[in-house]
């Protein structure tokens, strides 16, 4: 199993296991809150904050990286920044393949969350209130459990998100083998030298394996979670 | 303990304009769909924050929106038994019923688990998922869930409106122990006469957001001026009794109240235990000279005390027998006929039968009221 793969490629899709689960990872804390300020929120302002969200679901996935390229970029306000108070780069490095990856799946994210979270029946909030529980207590105990399931369905599609994003990812942190070639970007590089169709065609089995498996455990979770709750 | 309520709230439709003072065990907030009652409690449990107004627990001020008082809902310590239940759907039964009692601190704890399980018979469903629970399970649980938070008071907004006669009969006699064994101070909404007949020490009448009338709920119920809000129909009287005596022959039971002797179909309460008796005025008939060769069991002697003529054919009348008031409907045909007026010495009949078993309550020892018998009041 191992032999079917060359080192070069199973650096490819260990670099984009990696990436993607930090780029869900790290955006899981944001996402939730924002979710959550969506769906509960009565502010001036939803509306933009909402359409700011969901822009990469919408833009050129081009023009996503290049606007991190210039914001992020060594010399973007941001990344220039970033890089002075706490030495942190994201460009052309793994990690701002991760904030591409992030910013790609972000929308799905809170989404998914949002969708939850304006299901959860707030009537059990007063319910647990007038049990002597602290609005933060309430949260942690009765909201964020109701959400779970979109919080888990939100992470497995930003997850998959992370795993096929291309665009963005090219176009801030270029293609660089063990730095930031991911799996799809290992497929293009393939496509583009002669003779490398059947290194493709490998690298494409791998990722229709991987995201099936990713479909299939978000479902099984999705049903499991769901018997527990019966939310009838 | 006393309540104390005066507030006012904009409800849009019109406005909650509602003051009381209760030192009942068990206060009916009584009233049509929507009276306000529903908002009413959810004000004092503190879910809804009024425009105006004060409302005092014991000696604690909950709300005083004048001097900027407003202790929130979790800080209140009241029970709240939702008509829906609202058991959380993640947590199990037993995840359930603990919930409350781990935000309350411990000193103020005085009810114990076991105790609360066994007196709401849910000892079996403990390890359950709510979704497995039927309507009356849940609501039982979710009164132990509210009983475990040591609450000072406990309200509870028509617990059985969404579950049917024979789950009613199931649980009201759970209700009646909070009342009986355990003491706490209950605040109950309902829109139902019969539960609020078999239940209530003290009653609160609403209409369209303000009170008709609070009182003693005996007394509320005899008013001939509050037929049209506590119901024309199914208007009565309550009569406190007491068991006499059981004739196995007979299969009726004696209960002797200050009317007199009551005969009924067998109750299962032991002698000497209170009943609390509902007759409904249209059950009812009235002789001016003592009847003779009737299969009316119960006859009892009383005078006229008040005769209510809203215009119709239909008439109340209040009879007053040794110190108890009884509520009769006759026609304006039989009054005039009967020549019926006020100080008139005459005899109320009832037959046996007209004491359905949902009328009979209060019991404390009452096994289980309603077990398939589930007449509708």
């Amino acid at each position: 199993m191992l032999d079917a793969l060359s080192p070069a490629e199973w650096t490819a899709v260990h670099l984009s296991l990696k990436v993607s689960l930090w780029a869900t990872l790290a955006s899981l804390p944001a996402g939730i809150a924002t979710a959550f300020v969506l769906a509960r929120g009565r502010f001036w302002g939803r509306a933009v904050l909402n359409g700011i969200v969901h822009l990469p679901l919408i833009l050129p996935p081009v023009v996503t990286g290049y606007i991190l390229l210039l914001l992020f970029g060594r010399k973007g306000p941001i990344g220039a920044f970033l890089e002075q108070a706490f030495g942190i780069v994201f460009a052309f490095r793994w990690t701002g393949a991760a904030l591409a990856c992030a910013v790609m799946g972000f929308p799905l994210l809170v989404r998914a969350i949002r969708l939850s979270v304006e299901a959860v029946d707030r009537r059990l909030e007063d319910a647990a209130g007038t049990l002597g529980a602290h609005p933060a207590w309430v949260f942690l105990t009765v909201t964020l459990p109701l959400t779970l399931p979109g919080i888990l369905a939100g992470m497995i599609l930003c997850f998959a998100k992370a795993m096929g994003e291309f665009g963005a990812t090219i176009t801030f942190v270029s293609n660089i083998p063990g730095e930031t070639q991911t799996l799809p970007s290992a497929i293009y590089t393939f496509t583009q030298v002669p003779g490398g169709d059947t290194g493709a065609l490998r690298l494409t089995l791998v990722s229709v394996v991987l995201s099936m498996a990713a479909l299939l455990a978000s479902e099984a979770m999705a049903r499991r979670i769901g018997r527990r709750l019966d939310l009838s | 303990m006393n309540l104390s309520v005066d507030i006012r709230h904009d409800l849009g439709r019109f406005q909650l304009d509602a003051r009381f003072e209760t030192e009942g065990r068990l206060t009916a907030l009584f009233g049509r769909s929507g009276s306000g009652k529903t908002t009413l409690v959810n004000v004092i449990a503190g879910l809804i924050r009024p425009d105006h107004g004060r409302i005092a627990l014991g000696d604690e001020t909950l709300v005083d929106i004048a001097r900027g008082i407003f202790v929130p809902a979790h800080r209140r310590r009241l029970g709240y038994v939702f008509q829906e239940g609202r058991i959380f759907p993640h947590l199990t039964v037993r995840q359930n019923l603990l919930y409350g009692q781990w935000f309350t601190p411990r000193a103020a704890r005085y009810q114990q688990f076991d105790q609360v399980i066994e007196l709401l018979g849910i000892a079996p469903l403990l390890d359950r998922r709510p979704h497995a629970l039927s309507g009356g399970e849940k609501q039982r649980v979710a009164i132990g869930r509210a009983l475990l938070a040591s609450p000072r008071l406990l309200l509870m907004d028509e617990p059985l409106a969404s579950l049917d006669e024979a789950r009613k009969g199931e649980i009201l006699p759970y209700i009646e122990r909070l009342r009986d064994v355990i003491g706490i101070p209950i605040v109950y909404v309902s829109h139902s006469i019969a539960e609020v007949t078999r239940l209530a020490n003290t009653m609160v009448v609403l209409s369209d957001g303000r009170v008709a009338a609070v009182g003693a709920a005996n007394e509320v119920m005899g008013r001939l001026d509050l037929f049209p809000l506590t119901g024309r129909a199914e208007a009565g009287a309550i009569i406190e009794a007491r068991v006499e005596s059981h004739d196995e022959t007979t299969g009726l039971t004696t209960l002797r109240c200050a009317a007199g002797a009551l005969r009924v179909p067998r109750v299962d309460t032991a002698v000497g235990a209170s009943l609390r008796v509902r007759i409904r005025a249209r059950d009812v008939m009235v002789a001016v000279k003592a009847p003779e060769g009737l299969s009316a069991l119960n006859v009892l002697p009383g005078t006229v005390q008040e005769i209510d003529t809203h215009g119709g054919p239909i008439v109340d009348l209040r009879l007053d027998c040794g110190g108890q008031s009884l509520l009769v409907r006759l026609t304006r045909y039989s009054v005039a006929n009967l020549g019926l007026a006020p100080g008139r010495p005459v005899f109320a009949v009832i037959k046996s039968i007209a004491f359905d078993r949902r009328s009979l309550g209060g019991a404390v020892t009452a096994q289980d009221v309603g077990d398939g018998d589930t007449t509708a009041a």
